[in-house]
């Protein structure tokens, strides 16, 4: 197959990006887009030309490394996939595919399609944990979780951390992530004792910060590779309130 | 200087040592912690864990990272699950049966009291993560649930569908957080460990290179930990992520740590096969598929001829017709025997013909069985993520045809020497999870590497960094302006300079994609001296091309991926000779090493315990020299020594 890529050039944060397309030929359908990338690379870099940064890491969809603006979507044209796992096949042979970095005033670029997303953890710092010692821990089946909490839990804690909720919202907020983290930890039983502090102090970290409010277009459920629920966000909200009544 | 490899086994019974250690050990006390500091090398299940736990303690921790958020860590990746021995089944576990499998299954190549103490602690590991929310799988009562895995007879694996390594890590990353929160631990994202430094013979700090800003920086403490996992990209294609690797550890042998058992390489057998030769990296499928998936290949040529050409699919050859090699070869473990076993049995099918895919190196993994025995809600439950995944890759449904799978490299036993307090042969630099080679000996079982990387971190390190601390409280700090910390980075200056100032024409990825391709072709899942030999030759060639035609585009003080590849394979060149090294030297097969001249008529590997029952530890000579062979006896006090059989 071919290709036409249009990539978001930029040497570093404070120089002004603008986007170059290359040319590129002979990728196997079954490539997966950072591997057709690796390959724009090589010839690149043979040409005397800098190549192009970008994060990725596992490859498998689950480091969250990789965030890629592929088309106007988040991880591009597949649903529920995080870039790595996009194949090429899921291009038309010839088209011309626009890539850029995740667009977030909370994630500057650091170069090309490379941004910091340490607001994250910033954000997971200032409450997104339980309070416990190494050994001070009991045994573990000595508090039962339903089978069903257990998996709810599991499903927020999917969050791969990636960004993709952020980069997608038209708002830039933040809230599928802390949601997805409040969530998770106010589902068990573990989690409850902290529970209404932790989702007023992650969701004060997440202002500071600056990203957006939550206006619930839905933008980030769609678009989330671990298709994380929005009903998370309704949880949180709930956390949240309860925070308020209690202070 | 064999005195160096002392490695301060307890004495007394097994099942007291661990207790006998920890209260030998000395104690620092509150006040006199906050005066130290601890450098931690990794933010994996050991890094992290360690890092957390010392900063609970009331160290000063800084913690480094390549990557932008220490939760990117390749131990993110694992799928199955973590062993304990909690014998919640009522299936006759314990912990000597855990350990007792797991010394066997590494095939009588770990030194019993560490892997004794692993499986001790087992138990607190399953507790620590549910206290910190771990969602672990519950049964319907709200019980933790097991499952098998492979070289095991009992259910002791607790996991979180297809992502226990994502959900330990979360764990631990979340107790990092809470210290960086409270101040105990400094984190340092995308900044790479390129040296370390050592004055008057101890650990005393590192240099690091700041990826975004490009600056070395120098970093001072009392004790050094690393924590930056195993080598497994040697070979380029491999399971591990695209930026693993072994520069951390190869930087401590250079600076004088013993390097242990490098040749001792897992294969894991269920990988998605590779799709042609612009691939970069290989997908595991995990090992818990094994539990209800059944491993075959087509008894007849002309069927394997059929699917080769696509005239038929999998699911129309007939029972009879199909070869479960595992269950026909190893009645008593079947399809989960360890992975070694596994992976030369596919090797072996695939090498006579039988492989099911064009390139014929691909064997079926089949659930055909599973979803008719257990129905379909209950195998999604168990495997659907993993299923989806294997979808999304190769565009096929392991519900209407079975998965191909074929071995690729996954994890290094070998590992930087370490004693039973994890020390290094470097007084202050200690080494944790697989960055060491202390627990598994020549094969690691599955589930057991969150195990190690978590035992590591949240209950030894803890432990017996204190031993070394206690004396090192009224010391100054660490000075950082020291003349061994001007040298250190002065000789990183030059070994980036030299790669700038080459501006060949290869590219990094090429030649370490021809570096692969050796390790795979010689030092890959069948051995012997001749091969060995040609890749000793080869990666001196390799290397010499390296440093004459390499070309590393931009400058140093810029975020530069090239730069940061280019300096980790000229690691992997030494890693790569080092393994042969080590390989050509063991002639005898042994868990992940089949040397072709030690097996038995039936082909299986063929140990040689009167020559072999030992530690290779490797000294560092020069560079392209021989390094220097140590062997640290293996001591089996407690267990009897038998060849593994997993037929009956």
């Amino acid at each position: 197959m071919n290709f036409n890529v249009k990539i978001w050039r930029q040497r570093n944060a404070k120089a002004k990006g603008h986007f170059e397309t290359y040319h590129i030929e002979d990728i196997e359908s079954d490539a997966s887009f950072l591997e057709m990338l690796d390959i724009l690379n090589e010839k690149l870099i043979r040409e005397g030309i800098d190549p192009v940064s970008f994060d990725h890491d596992c490859r498998e969809g689950i480091c969250g490394a990789c965030s890629l603006y592929i088309d106007g979507r988040a991880h591009g044209p597949d649903d529920h996939v995080t870039t790595c796992q996009l194949f090429m096949r899921h291009f038309k042979d010839g088209a011309t595919i626009t890539v850029e970095p995740w667009r977030s005033s909370a994630f500057p670029v650091i170069k090309d399609l490379v941004v910091d997303r340490r607001a994250y953890d910033k954000i997971l710092q200032a409450g997104g944990f339980i309070t416990v010692r190494t050994g001070s821990a009991q045994d573990a089946n000595n508090i039962l979780i339903s089978h069903d909490v257990a998996e709810e839990s599991m499903d927020a804690a999917a969050c791969i951390g990636c960004g993709a909720c952020v980069a997608t919202c038209k708002n830039g907020s933040a809230m599928l992530f802390v949601a997805a983290r409040v969530s998770s930890l106010a589902l068990l039983p573990q989690g409850k004792v902290e529970a209404a502090k932790r989702a007023r102090n992650m969701v004060k970290k997440m202002d500071e910060l600056g990203f957006g409010n939550c206006t619930n277009t839905r933008a980030c459920e769609l678009e989330c590779p671990k298709g994380i629920s929005v009903s998370h966000i309704a949880r949180l909200n709930r956390e949240f309130l309860k925070a308020k009544f209690s202070e | 200087m064999a005195d160096k490899l002392i490695s301060k086994i307890p004495d007394g019974p097994l099942a007291e040592k661990w207790t006998k250690r920890k209260s030998e050990i000395h104690l620092v006390s509150p006040n006199n912690k906050r005066k130290l500091e601890i450098i931690v090398v990794g933010t994996g299940l050991g890094g992290a864990s360690a890092a957390a736990s010392l900063g609970e303690l009331g160290y000063n921790v800084k913690i480094f990272c390549i990557s932008d958020s220490p939760r990117r860590a390749h131990s993110i990746a694992a799928q199955g699950g973590i062993n304990a021995a909690k014998n919640y089944q009522n299936d006759n576990d314990s912990v000597y049966r855990l350990f007792y499998d797991t010394i066997k299954g590494g095939d009588y190549r770990a030194r019993e009291a560490n892997v004794y103490r692993l499986a001790e602690v087992s138990a607190a590991i399953i507790d620590q993560c549910v206290a910190q929310g771990i969602p672990f799988a519950r049964e319907y009562g709200g019980y933790l649930a097991n499952r098998s895995f492979g070289g095991v007879q009992v259910s002791r694996t607790f996991y979180a569908r297809g992502q226990t390594g994502q959900q330990l890590l979360l764990g631990a990353y979340a107790s990092l957080n809470k210290e960086i929160a409270a101040g105990t631990v400094t984190s340092y994202p995308r900044h790479e460990m390129l040296d370390l430094v050592i004055i008057n013979g101890e650990a005393k700090g590192i240099i690091a290179r700041n990826l975004v800003t490009g600056q070395l920086e120098r970093f001072g403490a009392q004790a050094v930990v690393i924590a930056t996992g195993g080598y497994g990209n040697t070979y380029f294609l491999s399971t591990n992520a695209m930026n693993s690797n072994g520069s951390a550890a190869m930087q401590c042998w250079r600076k004088g740590a013993y390097f242990a058992n490098p040749c001792f390489a897992q294969i894991h057998p269920t990988c998605i096969p590779v799709h042609g030769d612009q691939q970069c990296k290989l997908t595991l499928m995990s090992e818990s598929l094994r539990n209800d998936g059944r491993i075959w290949v087509p008894k007849k040529l002309e069927d394997v001829e059929k699917l080769r050409k696509h005239e038929i699919k999998a699911s129309q050859i007939p029972e009879e017709d199909r070869d479960y090699y595992l269950e026909r070869r190893y009645p008593a473990f079947g399809n989960l025997v360890p992975r070694d076993v596994a992976s030369r049995a596919a090797k072996e099918r695939c090498d006579a013909g039988f492989g099911v895919n064009e390139t014929g190196k691909a064997v079926f993994l089949d659930f055909s069985d599973a979803i008719r025995r257990l129905g379909h809600q209950k195998v999604a439950e168990r495997y659907g993520n993993l299923f989806e995944m294997y979808e999304k890759i190769t565009a096929s449904s392991p519900w209407e045809e079975p998965m191909m799978i074929y071995p690729a490299i996954h994890y290094t036993m070998g590992g930087v020497w370490v004693d039973y307090d994890l020390q290094t042969t470097i007084p202050g630099l200690y080494a944790i999870g697989e960055a060491n080679f202390s627990d598994h000996g020549g094969n690691r079982l599955g589930a057991s590497a969150l195990m190690q990387g978590l035992a590591d971190g949240y209950f030894v390190i803890p432990v017996t960094i204190g031993d070394y601390l206690s004396k090192k409280f009224a010391e100054p700090k660490t000075d950082i302006n020291a003349p061994e910390f001007v040298v250190a980075e002065k000789a990183v200056q030059a070994r980036i300079d030299k790669l700038f100032a080459i501006n060949g024409t290869e590219t990094v990825d090429s030649l370490h994609k021809e570096l692969g391709h050796i390790m795979w072709e010689y030092v890959g899942m069948a051995r012997d001296e001749e091969g060995l030999k040609t890749a000793i030759t080869k990666i001196k060639e390799l290397r010499e091309r390296f440093y004459k035609d390499v070309k590393v585009p931009g400058n140093q003080f810029e975020f530069n991926q090239e730069l940061e590849k280019a300096l980790r394979l000229e690691d992997f060149f030494d890693i790569g000779e080092l393994m042969a090294y080590d390989a050509l030297n063991r002639k005898e097969s042994c868990g992940g090493h089949f040397r072709v001249e030690s097996q038995t008529e039936e082909g299986e590997a063929k140990r040689d315990d009167k020559n072999f029952m030992y530690v290779a530890a490797w000294e560092y000579k020069g560079e392209g020299v021989e390094p220097e062979l140590h062997k640290e006896p293996l001591k089996y006090e407690f267990i009897e020594v038998k060849t593994r059989n997993y037929k009956d």
